[in-house]
């Protein structure tokens, strides 16, 4: 089994690395166009910038086609600008911006959350069956809210900070910037 | 979480929103794009917030900005502002020659300039959550980033080459003036600790990916967008030329047409005094 990274822009890295730890070797697939998504079983979106991301997935061709993969029930896993992406309903500064999200959880996201750069922190959460995780935050966007189908994993203050929806997985953190695999685990056992 | 990407200077909120629009992942705003301050001449100092405070309005990639090297108060400043990251740059005239600033105070992460490992280094234990290559900024002129490109690996890989000799790594430790933990950190992560991007006279689509492929984490422009005769089309080739590389044939297709890169300037014919890399090491 092989799990895709976008790789346009963002911690592509961190993920492939840990895909390989938990499935071996030639087990993770650089997502830069749509061939690339005929070989993997799941997909992750990085963290990064979502604006950039979004761009680029459009310029690569591969925006349309992963939210059709989406709809149909394919594995897909947001981390932080991932989380924005996979989202139905932005706030203001997407409105703003005119970003392109690719719509596919019943959430409603702040992009800014938790502040701008500086606002970066840990913090030791439960995420659903994954006990006492590190979690990461760096400039973290939230979902403020959850409808629909999409079920709430992980809070922190007011924000929800991970959730699921049948086929799809996102946390506002960046579990591959630690060595902790448990998360990944999860996505890949679980979901994929 | 700028990795893979293009940094770009902007001097206001229009050319923020067209690097945005381009697949930048962060503008750096400033006065005046380093080729500029250059022919300006002159005490360059951090910008006025009152430009970075509107372009941090307009756009939402993150917002960068630069204080002068060991300038701990425009620091201070930028961070009250409340910029994504700070820039403690050579681009600016240095307000101290002996210090850089303890960035380890600041809840605001900074990125540096390197010209080898000892310096990238001595940022990082300051606390700089970034290091890019200095270069020689403004010029449009590649050499002095790959330089620093190369000379930064060939360190690392002589550090990892020394692993089991740990009397060679403490002497190597005092030579770069840094702890002897953050050379065996290198050593264990065959790389700089934080993210390394190129930095310095990157000017157009095949510049970007030569440092890429010199091991480059992403890619900062100066003024080889603005000053270029097309900056739509140069910044969105560069945002292209770093995402695909390694494929010369997108690169053939991206480099076509773009029309007139940046002038420049050939390192030899300026005098030691009007380098920008030398200062602050």
């Amino acid at each position: 089994m092989k799990i895709g990274v976008v790789a346009l822009q963002g911690d592509v890295s961190e993920h492939l690395e840990a895909i390989e730890k938990i499935l071996g070797k030639d087990s993770s697939v650089a997502v830069r166009n749509r061939k690339d998504l005929e070989t993997i079983s799941g997909l992750i979106i990085p963290g990064g910038e979502s604006t950039t991301i979004s761009e680029l997935m459009q310029k690569a061709e591969i925006f349309d086609e992963v939210r059709k993969l989406g709809e149909q029930g394919f594995p897909i896993y947001g981390t932080c600008a991932g989380l924005i992406l996979l989202a139905k309903q932005g706030d203001e500064q997407v409105k703003k911006t005119s970003q392109k999200l690719l719509g596919l959880m019943d959430t409603r996201i702040n992009r800014n959350a938790f502040g701008r750069q500086r606002e970066s922190f840990e913090i030791v959460l439960d995420i659903g069956s994954v006990k006492k995780f590190t979690c990461v935050f760096i400039r973290a966007p939230a979902i403020v809210e959850t409808f629909g189908k999409c079920k709430t994993l992980a809070k922190f203050e007011n924000y929800i900070v991970a959730a699921k929806q049948d086929n799809l997985f996102a946390t506002a953190f960046h579990p591959e910037l630690t060595d902790d695999l448990r998360v990944h685990r999860y996505f890949i056992e679980e979901i994929v | 979480m700028q990795k893979g990407g293009v940094v770009m200077d902007v001097t206001t909120p229009e050319q923020a929103r067209m690097a945005e629009k381009a697949g930048a992942v962060a503008v750096m705003a400033l006065h005046a794009v380093p080729a500029d301050i250059r022919a300006r001449g002159g005490v360059a100092r951090m910008a006025d917030p009152a430009i970075i405070e509107r372009i941090m309005k307009l756009v939402t990639i993150p917002v960068m900005a630069k204080v002068r090297i060991g300038h701990f108060a425009e620091a201070q400043i930028l961070e009250a502002l409340g910029v994504d990251m700070i820039d403690e740059s050579e681009v600016l005239t240095p307000a101290d020659e002996e210090a850089h600033i303890e960035k380890k105070k600041f809840t605001i992460p900074f990125v540096c300039g390197a010209r080898d490992l000892g310096e990238a280094l001595r940022r990082i234990d300051e606390g700089a959550a970034m290091i890019r290559t200095k270069g020689e900024p403004g010029t449009g002129n590649v050499v002095e980033a790959v330089r620093h490109m190369k000379k930064i690996n060939r360190q690392i890989a002589e550090l990892v080459r020394f692993k089991s000799n740990k009397h060679t790594l403490e002497e190597k430790a005092a030579e770069y003036r840094v702890p002897l933990a953050l050379v065996e950190e290198t050593i264990r992560l065959k790389r700089l600790p934080v993210v390394n991007f190129a930095a310095g006279g990157i000017s157009g689509v095949a510049d970007a990916s030569l440092l890429m492929q010199l091991g480059a984490d992403g890619i900062f422009v100066g003024s080889g967008v603005f000053k270029s005769s097309n900056p739509i089309k140069f910044a969105k080739a560069i945002v292209e030329a770093t995402r695909s590389y390694d494929q010369p044939k997108k690169l053939l297709e991206i480099s076509k047409n773009l029309g007139e890169p940046m002038h420049g300037l050939d390192i030899k014919s300026l005098i030691e005094a009007q380098k920008m890399q030398i200062r602050g090491v």
